[in-house]
C-alpha cells in the first residue's frame, strides 16, 4: 500500500496540472470554511441600503448583494460548504455501496454475479435522475434524503470497477491460501479482496465527488435541493439567472465558484487516474 | 439480425412495464394529491373531481384502467392543465425537445470526433494538451452554468444572439441552448475518440496502410475511423440521457416550449398522468436508443455478432 502511495505521489508530481488543481481545491475549501470570519456580514441579514448592489470594497459586500440585500460573499461560501459536504457524504455512501456490491459479485461469481450485474445493467439503462427528482419531490425535500438519493445513484460505476478488479484478485494464490486456512467468504472479501482494490477505488472516488456536487447543484437549481433561506451553489445560480441582466454578479460569483471547483476536482481526478494507471471498467 | 431486433424489442416491453408500475405506485404512495391546493376545496367539490378522474376507485382498479387506456395509446387527461390530455401536452412540446436534442447530438458528434482524432494524431504535443484541457472543461462545467454564461457574453454584452426565446425554432434562438447541451457529450466523445484512435493507430494494419503509401487522410477516414468509433457508439445512450437531463434546465433557462418543464412541475403538482407520460416517453426513448446503438455497434465492429 505504501509502495503504491509513494509511486502515485511520484507520478502525480510529474503532472503539474493535477498538482495545481489540488492546490486550488485546498484553497477553495479553506476559503469556504474560513472565509466568513474575514467578513462582517451574515448569510441572513438584509441590508436594505444595498439591494442588488455591485461588488465593492467600501461597503464590505465584496461580491455584491442579492435582491433582498443579502451579502453574496457569505452566501456563496455557505453554498460551497453545503455542496462540498454533500459531495463528501454522498460519495462516501456510494463508495461503501459500490465497493461491497462489486466485491461480493466478483468474489462469489457464477449465477449470483450474473444476476447482480444484470441488475446494474438495468439500473444504468434507466434515467435515474428522473427517479431522484421524483423521490425528492414526493418524500419531502429533506437534506438527509438528498444525501441518500444522490448517493444511491453514484455507486453503479464503482461497483463495476471493483467487480472487475475482484475477478482477477480471486484467481491469486493468497486467496487460495486464505480459503485453505479456513477463512469464511465474508472475511475473505473484507480482509483480502477489498484492501487490494483500494487504488482504483480512490481514483474513481475522486471522480465521483465532482459528479455528485454537480448533481446536487442541478437539483438545487431546479428548486428540489436546498431550500430558502439556506443556500447551495445551485440555488444561488438559479437566482442569478433571473437577474443576470441587471445584476450579473449574482450569476457570475456562484457560477464561477462552482465551475472552478468542478474543473479542479476533475483535473485532479484525471491526473490521479493517469498516475495510478487505472482503466475504467 | 431482424430476429435479434424483434427479440430485443419484445424484451423492452417488460422493462417498460416495470418502470410504469414502479412510477405509478410511487406517485400514489406520496402524500398529497392533485386536488390539494393551498386553499382547500369544499369536500363535495373535491369528491366530485376525484370521481370524475376515477380517483375514488381502489388503486388497483385505477392501475388496471390506466394500463388499459395506455394499450389504446391514450395517456389520460392531465390533472393540472385542465382541458388538455397528456398526449396533447407531450405532442406539442416533444418536437421542440427532439429538435434541440438531435441538433445537440449532431453537433457533439460532428465536432467531438474530429477533435479527438486531431488530438490523437498530435499525441503528447501542445495541441493535444490544449484540446484535452478544453475537453476537461466541457466535461466539468454543467450546462446550467455554461448557458447563462454564454447568454451573458453573447446576448447581454455583445448583442450577437438572443438570450432566450423560441420564435418557432429560429437558428439564432437555438444556437446557445444547443451549444450548452452539446458541450458535455462533445467533450466525452472527443476523449473517447482520442483514446481508441491512439490504440488503433498503433495497430499493424494501420502501419501496413501507411507502408503501402496511403496518405494520412485516407488512412484515417477509410481504415481507422470506423473501428475507433465503437466506444463512441456505446456512449450514445448515456449521451442521450445526459442531453435529456440537460434539457430540463436548458429549456427553462432559455424559455423554450419543450417538455422538460412537465417532469418537475408535474411531480410537484402530483399530476399523476403527466409524470407517468413523461417517464414513459423518456424511458422508451432510451430503450430504443440502446437498441439502435447495439445495431450500430455490430456494424462498426464486425466481430460482434448479434
Amino acid at each position: 500500500m505504501s509502495v503504491l502511495l509513494d509511486d502515485a505521489i511520484r507520478r502525480l508530481r510529474a503532472s503539474p496540472a493535477a498538482i495545481f488543481a489540488l492546490f486550488i481545491i485546498v484553497a477553495v475549501v479553506m476559503i469556504a470554511l474560513l472565509g466568513p470570519w474575514l467578513n462582517p456580514n451574515s448569510t441572513q441579514t438584509l441590508d436594505w441600503l444595498h439591494v442588488a448592489a455591485a461588488p465593492t470594497f467600501q461597503s464590505a459586500h465584496w461580491f455584491g448583494t442579492d435582491r433582498l440585500g443579502r451579502d453574496l460573499y457569505v452566501r456563496t461560501l455557505a453554498g460551497a460548504r453545503v455542496s462540498i459536504a454533500i459531495g463528501l457524504v454522498a460519495s462516501t455512501i456510494s463508495i461503501l455501496v459500490g465497493v461491497s456490491y462489486g466485491a461480493i459479485a466478483g468474489y462469489i461469481g457464477g449465477r449470483t454475479d450474473h444476476l447482480m450485474m444484470r441488475i446494474i445493467e438495468i439500473l444504468s439503462g434507466l434515467p435515474l435522475i428522473f427517479f431522484v427528482i421524483f423521490l425528492t419531490v414526493i418524500f419531502g425535500r429533506s437534506e438527509s434524503l438528498l444525501f441518500i438519493s444522490i448517493g444511491a445513484v453514484g455507486w453503479l460505476t464503482m461497483a463495476r470497477i471493483v467487480r472487475g478488479q475482484t475477478l482477477s484478485i480471486r484467481q491469486q494464490e493468497f486467496i487460495a491460501a486464505a480459503v485453505a486456512g479456513g477463512a469464511g467468504t465474508g472475511r475473505i472479501i473484507a480482509k483480502h479482496v477489498i484492501p487490494n482494490v483500494i487504488g482504483p477505488v480512490i481514483v474513481y472516488a475522486t471522480l465521483t465527488v465532482p459528479q455528485i456536487i454537480l448533481f446536487e447543484s442541478f437539483l438545487s437549481f431546479l428548486g428540489l435541493g436546498i431550500q430558502e433561506p439556506g443556500a447551495s451553489l445551485g440555488s444561488l445560480i438559479a437566482e442569478g439567472v433571473g437577474e443576470m441582466e441587471a445584476a450579473p454578479w449574482m450569476l457570475l460569483v456562484p457560477g464561477g465558484f462552482l465551475a472552478v471547483l468542478l474543473l479542479c476536482l476533475n483535473i485532479f481526478g484525471d491526473g490521479l487516474r493517469d498516475a495510478l494507471d487505472v482503466k475504467e471498467a | 439480425m431482424t430476429r435479434y431486433f424483434f427479440t430485443r424489442l419484445a424484451g423492452a416491453v417488460p422493462t417498460l412495464f416495470i418502470i410504469i408500475t414502479i412510477t405509478f405506485f410511487l406517485m400514489r404512495a406520496a402524500p398529497g394529491g392533485p386536488f390539494d391546493q393551498e386553499q382547500a376545496l369544499a369536500p363535495e367539490i373535491k369528491a366530485n373531481l376525484q370521481r370524475a378522474y376515477g380517483l375514488d376507485q381502489p388503486v388497483w382498479t385505477q392501475y388496471g384502467r390506466y394500463l388499459k387506456s395506455l394499450l389504446h395509446g391514450d395517456f389520460g387527461p392531465s390533472f393540472k392543465y385542465k382541458d388538455f390530455t397528456v398526449t396533447e401536452l407531450i405532442g406539442q412540446g416533444f418536437p421542440v425537445t427532439l429538435q434541440l436534442g438531435v441538433m445537440a447530438i449532431a453537433l457533439a458528434l460532428l465536432l467531438g470526433v474530429p477533435l479527438g482524432t486531431f488530438a490523437a494524431l498530435h499525441h503528447n504535443s501542445a495541441a493535444d494538451t490544449a484540446t484535452m484541457s478544453l475537453v476537461v472543461t466541457g466535461i466539468a462545467i454543467p450546462s446550467f452554468v455554461v448557458l447563462p454564461f454564454l447568454g451573458l457574453l453573447f446576448g447581454v454584452y455583445l448583442h450577437w444572439l438572443p438570450v432566450a426565446g423560441w420564435e418557432s425554432g429560429s437558428l439564432r434562438h437555438l444556437a446557445l441552448p444547443v451549444i450548452a447541451l452539446a458541450l458535455p457529450p462533445l467533450a466525452y466523445i472527443a476523449r473517447l475518440t482520442r483514446g481508441s484512435m491512439l490504440e488503433i493507430l498503433r495497430s499493424h494494419y494501420i502501419r501496413t496502410a501507411f507502408a503501402k503509401g496511403l496518405p494520412l487522410h485516407s488512412v484515417i477516414i477509410r481504415h481507422a475511423l470506423k473501428p475507433a468509433l465503437a466506444p463512441v457508439a456505446s456512449y450514445l445512450v448515456p449521451a442521450v440521457a445526459s442531453i435529456l437531463t440537460g434539457s430540463l434546465v436548458v429549456e427553462s433557462i432559455a424559455g423554450l416550449p419543450g417538455i422538460g418543464r412537465y417532469l418537475v412541475q408535474g411531480a410537484i403538482n402530483r399530476d399523476y398522468t403527466l409524470v407517468l407520460g413523461m417517464v414513459i416517453i423518456y424511458s422508451a426513448l432510451l430503450i430504443v436508443m440502446g437498441l439502435l446503438v447495439d445495431l450500430l455497434y455490430a456494424w462498426l465492429d464486425p466481430r460482434v455478432r448479434l
